[in-house]
């Protein structure tokens, strides 16, 4: 027959369960422990303050450039929220929340912030990758942690993130591929933040939706409300599940917004209207989640304040701790280290001569 | 002449080679609407509309892909990579094609692109943002490897790239874009590629040098004069590749004594090759063994101890007492 349809086996879905105003599809929602939520409000609120304490310490040059992820706890916590310790994190560079949510302490960001390699050692006890800066990278380093898990027999899954801009790497297309093509237990999370420094999303492909890309690759794909914790946790549970269970990978479109500017460095008056950021605080992750929360008799009135309150505390503390800390940092023969497993003699060649100059040059001055 | 930073000089480069020859288009990541991330493309969509000042998708193996299409189709591409440290992205299109297209098609098709990208540290940024691999470029045949360092000779090498038949990767030192202004003149200007300059004259050492890096190296051989009574003679290579040596062959033989200076890691860095070329076209001349005041062989630290791992003034002029005590 010269011209047929082809039907394609999936279509994309869109997903939301808590809207914009706090009101709940009740049929949608996933089951989270009261505890869960509660670790998870506090969570988000602690990462929308810490993220505003770090822009104040750059403007202060207290810290160097960092990338803000105001407007997007929801997308990244809400993913994250259901992993085991065993599962895999590979970042990009804009998932605060869920770092914190893992484990890391908040005085390690604000000395890594401040351009020290110490703060990058992941402990021992953690599954998760540093943050990955070159964009769109760090995906098919998912689909090869996924291969291993899979060769290993286990059940754990390796779960990635990025931006709207990094699908258009080719990158992203041969991990979404190769993750179709080996049926492993990846999840490709991505923040579509409607921005890629300046370029909008619809500059980015003609495609009205990212999550669409995975039909081409044969993998599962949805798109959610990335402001919208319970949606992202439903969309995310679901594909830790398939993943768990050997039917392969899926990718999510966390659709969100980037409130404040890509990294320090940059002016978004450059390129948005302040109107449309206005229209995207409407939509704000915390304030639903905290109207969901009241609902179910979670938060009382004055909770919110006193988590606020103690958010801010434990921030100030952290300062403290990073800035005792960095006074015992520095130590400029740490440059020489971890280049590989065993230092080669040309190297230890390099940093004698470092100690060397260094004695030499002071006697100089 | 106005006086204006690197960043002002190559946007007046940009613009009035776009303005001389309308088959010139400027592409990549946030060159348009944003002016670039260090604002070199600022005002150019402005002029010229979004068909010659291109946003691309966020690829940078896509921006240099294409960019070969539409050399080989008669344009001149200027393409933009945000910082040096997403530039291999685009090092199979590089190596594979733009490299050798010429050689391939046997003269038929030249890829007379410009692939610019901002290089080298000291601006305290995150990793990938301040590191100088500028030999992975040098090293391909085919491929023209140009870093100015100053306002006046960018916007002058920037001018010569553009109108070059061959693949030019533009390396900018960052850490110059404002640091200092100098007169650049409103009218055309121009300067060879493949062509060094001996940017201070002197009978006692030679210093060579570009890109960043030479303000520390004039700075060097300012205060070994004052200090030491010492004449150092600074070059300033301007393109690595391919090289000139002939001012270094000349000065090694002068001088007799010579360091070669840059943030690059040292082995297999620009400064092996630089001191090849004096063993051998200089050797009988030299009265010492060259020096090396470069990075070290690490990935370069973030930026709390950064200026460890830079060369500085202290490092080159050390070197260049132990070259003269020697
Ligand atoms: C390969 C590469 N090219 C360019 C950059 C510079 N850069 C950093 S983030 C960014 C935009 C990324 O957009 P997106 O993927 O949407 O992530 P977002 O920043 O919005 O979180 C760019 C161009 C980079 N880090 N890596
Ligand atoms: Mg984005």
């Amino acid at each position: 027959m010269p011209r047929t349809r082809i039907e394609l086996a999936d279509a994309i879905e869109y997903l939301s369960i808590l809207d914009e105003n706090g009101t709940l599809d009740r049929s949608l929602e996933p089951s989270i422990p009261a505890e869960t939520l509660l670790r998870l409000h506090r969570t988000m609120l602690l990462a929308r303050r810490f993220d505003e304490r770090l822009l104040s310490l750059q403007r202060q040059g207290r810290i160097g450039t960092f990338p803000p992820i105001a407007g997007q706890e929801a997308a990244h916590l809400g993913a994250v929220a259901m992993l085991r310790p065993s599962d895999w994190i590979v970042p990009a560079f804009r998932e605060m929340a869920a770092d914190i949510w893992r484990g890391r302490p908040l005085e390690s960001i604000i000395v890594y912030n401040n351009g020290f390699n110490e703060a990058g050692r992941i402990p021992a006890d953690r599954n998760d990758m540093p943050i990955s800066i070159p964009v769109g990278s760090q995906l098919l380093h998912a689909v090869g942690i996924a291969w291993a898990i899979k060769y290993r027999g286990q059940s754990d899954v390796a779960m990635t993130f990025f931006g709207d801009g990094a699908t258009s790497q080719g990158d992203f297309h041969e991990a979404l591929n190769f993750s179709g093509v080996f049926q492993v237990p990846a999840i490709f999370v991505c923040q579509n933040n409607q921005w890629a420094i300046s370029i909008p999303r619809a500059k980015q492909t003609r495609s009205p939706t990212l999550a669409q890309k995975a039909l081409a690759y044969g993998i599962a794909g949805i798109q959610v409300d990335g402001n919208d914790l319970l949606a992202v946790y439903a969309a995310a549970d679901e594909a830790v599940q398939r993943a768990r269970a050997g039917q392969g990978a899926t990718l999510i479109e966390c659709v969100t917004y980037r409130m404040a500017v890509h990294t320090t460095a940059d002016d978004p008056k450059r390129y948005r209207t302040d109107a449309e950021v206005e229209e995207w605080r409407r939509k704000d992750p915390i304030t639903r989640f905290q109207t969901y929360l009241a609902a179910k008799g979670l938060l009382a009135a004055d909770a919110v304040a006193a988590e606020e309150a103690a958010v801010q505390a434990e921030i100030q503390a952290a300062v403290d701790r990073a800035e005792e800390q960095m006074k015992r940092l520095g130590d400029p023969l740490l440059m020489f280290e971890h280049a590989y497993a065993q230092m080669p003699a040309y190297l230890k060649e390099q940093r004698e001569e470092f100690i060397r100059l260094r004695a030499e040059t002071q006697e100089e001055k | 002449m106005p006086k204006m930073t690197m960043v002002q000089a190559l946007n007046l480069a940009l613009r009035q080679e776009m303005e001389r020859d309308e088959s010139v288009v400027v592409l990549g990541e946030d060159v348009g609407v944003d002016g670039g991330v260090f604002r070199v493309t600022d005002g150019l969509i402005q002029q010229f509309g979004e068909t010659r000042v291109v946003d691309t998708p966020l690829a940078e193996s896509g921006i240099v892909g294409m960019s070969i299409g539409m050399a080989v189709y008669g344009l001149k591409p200027v393409c933009e990579i945000q910082f040096s440290g997403f530039s291999y992205y685009t090092l199979h299109q590089m190596e594979n094609h733009a490299a050798r297209l010429r050689w391939r098609s046997q003269g038929r098709y030249g890829v007379p692109l410009v692939m610019r990208a901002p290089y080298g540290g000291g601006v305290r940024a995150l990793e990938h943002h301040s590191e100088s691999r500028e030999t992975f470029w040098s090293h391909i045949p085919g491929i023209k490897m140009v870093i100015p360092s100053g306002p006046r000779n960018a916007r002058a090498l920037l001018v010569s790239a553009i109108r070059d038949p061959d693949p030019v990767v533009f390396y900018e030192p960052k850490a110059l874009y404002r640091a200092f202004r100098e007169e650049v003149p409103e009218e055309e200007e121009a300067m060879p590629l493949s062509r060094s300059l001996i940017a201070r004259e002197g009978r006692d050492l030679t210093l060579i040098a570009y890109g960043a890096m030479m303000r520390p190296t004039l700075e060097a051989a300012e205060k070994l004069h004052s200090a030491h009574g010492v004449e150092a003679e600074v070059i300033d290579l301007l393109t690595l590749s391919p090289m000139d040596d002939s001012l270094l062959v000349a000065s090694a033989r002068k001088t007799g004594r010579v360091a070669v200076v840059h943030e690059a890691p040292r082995s297999f860095g620009p400064g092996a090759e630089i001191i090849a070329r004096l063993v051998e076209k200089a050797f009988y001349h030299l009265e010492v063994p060259v020096a090396r005041v470069t990075g070290y062989d690490v990935v370069i630290p973030l930026f709390s101890r950064e200026t460890h791992y830079l060369p500085g003034v202290p490092r080159i002029v050390h070197a260049a007492r132990q070259l003269l005590a020697a």
